[in-house]
Formats: structure tokens, sequence, C-alpha cells
């Protein structure tokens, strides 16, 4: 069987702030078109991890290659591949939806042919053409989110950070967003998504790593991790694994 | 640097101009309502033409053809009603109580001072130096801006008449240029001053959005695109030129509406439009620093005024009326080099190539510069976190 070839490669990354040590001594390699989920509860460093791969924050130690390039060494062009999904919705709350998505387009240099297309496929794809006119200050917080993801993604990245991207969303956002996470998948993209939803990493994720107090604990395919702690789900892997609850803490 | 990241940052900035209650009132709204009360309280609009009221002591004991050639000047200006005192303790008790709001003393070599410049015009030597003195109602805001302009440029005229003004005389006098004051009215003299003030303001509005854009994770998550620094910084500073810019034209659109008549020509204009361009990149800068400091977006407001409040009354129409040691201080704000070089374009009609405004375009393009580039540093150091 052919090697895949690596999309992310972490290798023995710690990050401390002060005396905190947020990841500790994390190793992970993520292929190309995997579809990857980094489980944990809050404070479990998930989102610090996400903060070194997209060049937000150095890591203290260790090293972190992203789409073959060093993000200390190459920042700029380990940025050109990715498009990043914050766990908290950032957009401009004066610009419509429309020009939100058409900002990070124009960000990532995009060509106006390319950036109509895409533009226009997202808001249709993510249900929001009927809204695109209207200011982003005034939508709902599920329109907010789908906008969020919209503008990680419009530039077609090859690898997409997904931080938490269906929190606080309501049952049918959450779908029409996993739908098009899928979608993402057919496309070959790579998806490094965060989640303290354990369905919707059991639902989604080609393998899972589950991280806490900074350490990578677990990782595997979700039915195999299942399967070796004979658990019916992934909550029940967690409780095996640290004798609390993943969402004891959210 | 690409041009295309830099122009769709601009562009959002300019929206939030347009759609943010806030921004639009600072920047567009507070500058018209502001320009026309004053317009219509102290410009032709409002019949504003003033007249102040001046004492003249005359002790010119040589021959009095000079002092009353300089009086009968002085009451054609129409904005000065000259009253004349036989002696200057008369005089001094009127200004004390409020009657009069100057008073001129004539010195007694008055005209000997005259002739002998023009018995050697281009020989100092025999010149008979002399001063005329000017007491001034320091509560009178407006007649401490204006009247000293007034009697300042009426001697000169008078003195050397209508040849070009030498750069110096036996009879003291300031500034150089012949203006028709007549027709001037309070406004005329405070509006150069008034298109430095408003946009001073730009520091705000430059703090407050690089502060909520952080608060929100937006700068955060601008960092996470192959957008540079300086690529940010640029849009920065295109988009607050282009409020800039606008400001002027719409200070100056409702100015002239309530009766703004000023001196210079479309060359004058330009350069004023160049000088406040140059000035917005200071803002910017100060904006830079204030947002470095401000933990939160109410916090930006008042550090914004830390920079805006010396600014202002330093260097604008404000800093009418201040004390000596605030009129030296207001040299060391960049502000006080925009007003002066707008007054002598737009007040005294002079050339953009006349020494005095060169220097003040200099002195307030260094300074943005280096205030823009300390901005620059301590914003990529401490502030986008």
């Amino acid at each position: 069987m052919a090697l895949k070839e690596a999309a992310i490669v972490i290798e023995n990354m710690i990050k401390k702030f002060g005396d905190v040590t947020a990841v500790d001594g994390l190793s992970l390699t993520v292929d190309r078109g995997e579809l990857f989920g980094l489980l944990g509860p809050n404070g479990a460093g998930k989102t610090t991890t996400i903060n070194i791969l997209c060049g937000l924050l150095e890591p203290t130690s260790g090293s972190v290659v992203v789409g073959g390039y060093d993000v200390r060494k190459e920042p700029s062009k380990a940025k050109k591949l990715i498009g990043v999904s914050p766990q908290e919705t950032a957009v401009y709350p004066h610009l419509t939806g429309k020009e939100n998505i058409e900002l990070f387009a124009n960000l990532h240099a995009m060509s106006s042919e390319e950036l109509k297309k895409n533009v226009d496929g997202l808001l249709q794809k993510l249900g929001l053409r009927d809204y695109a006119k209207r200011q982003a200050g005034k939508y709902s917080g599920g329109m907010m989110r789908r906008i969020n993801l919209a503008m990680a993604l419009v530039h077609d990245p090859e690898i997409a950070f997904l931080d938490e991207p269906t929190v606080g969303m309501d049952p049918q956002s959450r779908r029409a967003v996993w739908d098009f996470i899928r979608e993402l998948k057919k496309q070959n993209k790579t998806v490094l998504l965060t989640t303290h939803y354990m369905e919707e990493a059991e639902e989604l994720c080609d393998r899972v790593g589950i991280i806490d107090n900074g350490k990578l604990i677990s990782l595997g395919p979700p039915q195999q991790l299942k399967k070796q702690f004979n658990a019916r789900n992934l909550e029940e892997v967690f409780l095996q694994l640290t004798g609390r609850r993943i969402r004891e803490e959210v | 640097m690409k041009l295309q990241r830099v122009a769709a940052l601009a562009k959002k900035n300019l929206l939030a101009l347009v759609r943010e209650p806030g921004a639009l009132f600072m920047l567009v709204l507070f500058p018209v309502i502001a320009t026309m009360a004053f317009g219509l309280s102290f410009g032709a609009a409002g019949n504003g033409q003033p007249t102040y009221q001046i004492g003249v002591v005359n002790e010119d004991l040589s021959g009095m053809m000079w002092s009353q050639y300089l009086i009968g000047n002085l009451s054609e200006t129409v904005i000065l009603k000259v009253q004349n005192y036989s002696d200057d303790d008369a005089a001094q008790s009127d200004l004390s109580q409020g009657r009069i709001q100057a008073v001129l003393i004539i010195p007694d070599d008055f005209g000997l001072s005259c002739d002998s410049f023009w018995d050697s015009p281009i020989d100092p030597s025999r010149w008979i130096n002399t001063t005329v003195t000017l007491f001034l109602d320091s509560g009178s805001l407006f007649a401490t801006q204006a009247i000293p302009t007034i009697v300042q440029q009426t001697l000169s005229a008078s003195v050397y008449g209508i040849q070009p003004t030498p750069t110096s005389g036996p009879v003291s006098m300031g500034s150089p240029s012949l203006v028709d004051v007549s027709k001037l009215t309070t406004f005329d003299y405070f509006a150069p001053g008034f298109f430095a003030f408003f946009a001073i303001f730009l520091i705000m509005t430059v703090s407050q959005s690089l502060v909520f854009e952080r608060e929100k994770g937006l700068l955060r998550r601008i960092r996470t695109t192959p957008t540079s620094s300086s690529e940010f910084i640029a849009s920065q500073a295109v988009s607050n030129m282009v409020i800039a810019m606008l400001q002027v034209a719409i200070v100056f659109i409702i100015a002239t509406l309530v009766g703004y008549r000023p001196l210079g020509d479309a060359t004058s204009f330009a350069s004023a439009f160049i000088v406040l361009s140059i000035f917005s990149l200071c803002c910017v800068g100060f904006g830079l620093i204030a947002a470095t400091l401000a933990k939160s977006s109410g916090a930006a407001t008042g550090i914004s005024f830390i920079f805006i409040m010396p600014l202002m009354f330093l260097g604008t129409f404000v800093s009418v009326g201040l004390s000596a040691i605030a009129k030296e201080a207001g040299k060391f704000v960049p502000s006080y080099y925009v007003t002066d070089a707008l007054t002598s374009l737009l007040l005294r009609g002079a050339p953009v190539t006349s020494p005095t405004i060169l220097l003040d375009i200099l002195v307030v393009t260094i300074y943005s510069m280096i205030v823009l580039m300390l901005g620059i540093v301590l914003y990529g150091k401490y502030g986008k976190t």
C-alpha cells in the first residue's frame, strides 16, 4: 500500500503560557484528503494547537509543518494553503454577508471571476443566498457561523482548520454544515476539525485524536476506538480514558 | 505588497464610515454641523461681519502725517471702529472695562521712523527703529485672533504701501502679506484651523476600529491569511487619507455655503488637501499608538483624547487666546503647522512655494512619518493581541 502524503506533521510540539503548559509534547500526522477530528473538553489545548498550525502562535518547542512548509520559517507560504474558521465568529458586522466573504477572497488575492464563482457557490451551498445583502450584524447566530465558515473556505484552500464549526447551531444548520464538510472531503481537501460534540466527530471524521490537558491520549478511527474500549460512543471512550465526561467541563 | 488586499481592506474601512452611525457622526456629521454653526454665527451668511472697538493713542510728535494716515487706514477696514484717546490711561481704563477690545499706541517717533525708511529704503543703518504697541482684551477670544492680524497688515500697508514688503523695517510689524482685511469675517480667520480640528478625530476612529477588530478576533483572522502587516497598515493609511480629503471637501463646501470666502486659488486648495492628507497619516500613527495602549474600545476612546486634546487646543482654531507659554508649546504639535500652512494658503493667499508654507509642510511631513513609524512599530510589537 502506497504511503499517503502528509498535509500536517506535528512533532513533539510544546506550547507554554508562563507556567501553564497548554500543549504538551503533541505529535500527530494528518494525511492529505483526511478529515481529522481533534476532540477534547474546553481548555484541552485544541484551539491552541490550531492557532499554532495557522501561524498565530509560535510553539515553545517542536516542529510544525503544514502543506510541506514549516509554519515558523515559511508562514506566508503555509497561509496561502490554509483556511481558518475560528471558534468565535469573527465577521465585520457593518459588511453584508457577501461583502465579508468577498473581503477574505480578496485577501487571498483571488481573480474576480474565481471570486464571483466561489462566493456565489458558497452562499448557495450554505443557504445564505437570500440573506447575502443583509449586514452581518443583523444575522442570527447560526447564519453568522455559516458566514464565518464561508469566509474560511472561499479561496478553496487545500487545508481547512475548522475550530468548533457547529457550536451553538440549531440542528438544521448543523446538518447543513455537516453536509458541507463532507463535500470538502469528497473534493480531497484536508480538514482538521475540533469539536466537543462526540456525535459530530463520529459522523464526519476518518480519524480522531483525543486530547486532554494538552496531551494526545488516544488516536484512531472512531469505529476502531469504540471497539478498542468496548464503548457505544466516543463519549464513553473519553470517560474510560480520563474518568470524566467530556461535556462536564463544557 | 498586493494592491488588491490594500484596496479590499480600505474599502472595508470606508464602508464603516457610511454604515456605522458613530463613525459617520464623528467624521462627517459633526464637521458639517459645527461648520454650519460657526459659519452662521460668525461668517458672512450670518451677517456676521464683526466690528471691534479699538482705541488709538497717538503720541506721534513728528508731524502726524504718517500716524494720521495709519489711523485713517485702520478706520477704513470697517471691521475696526477707531476711537481716539488723548492719553494712555483713559484708553487702558476703557479697555479694562470692556468698552473697547484693543488699544494701539503710536509712539512719538513713528513719523520719523517712517521717514527714515523712505529716505533710505535699502540702508537699515539709517533707519530709526520704533515699535507700535498693541494691548488686547484677553477675555475676547475672537478679538485676540482677529485684531493683531488686521493691525499688522494695515500697518504694513500704511508704512510700505503696495511695494513688496521688506523682510525688515524700522517699524515693528507681523505678517508680511497684504490682505484686504475689511472683507474678512471671524469665521474666515477660524476656518483654516477647522480643517485640522476635524482631521484630528481620525485618531479616535482609527484606534476604536483597530481595538474593535482585535476584540472581535478579526485581526487574528486576517493574520491567518497571506495579508502582510505592511498591507494592513497601508489600507489604514489609504482609507484615512480618503476620509481626511472627504472631510476637507465637505467642510469647505459647507463653509462656502455659509459665507466662507478664502483668498487662495485652485493651487492653494490642492496644497491644503495635500497638507491634510499628510496630517491624516500622523493621525493614523497616533491611532495605532492609542490602539496599542488600549485594552478595550472604551479605553481606546479615552486614550485617544490624550493625543487629541493637545493637538486640538495647541494647534487649531481653539488655540486662539492661549497663554504665551501654551502658544510656544503649540510649536511642538503638528496641527500647529497644519493650521499655520492653511492660514497662509487660504487666509493670506500666500503661494505654496513661500518659505513659511514649505517649512510648515516639511515639519508636518517629518512629524507624520515619525509618529506613523512609531505607531507601526509599537502596534506590530504589542498591539496585535
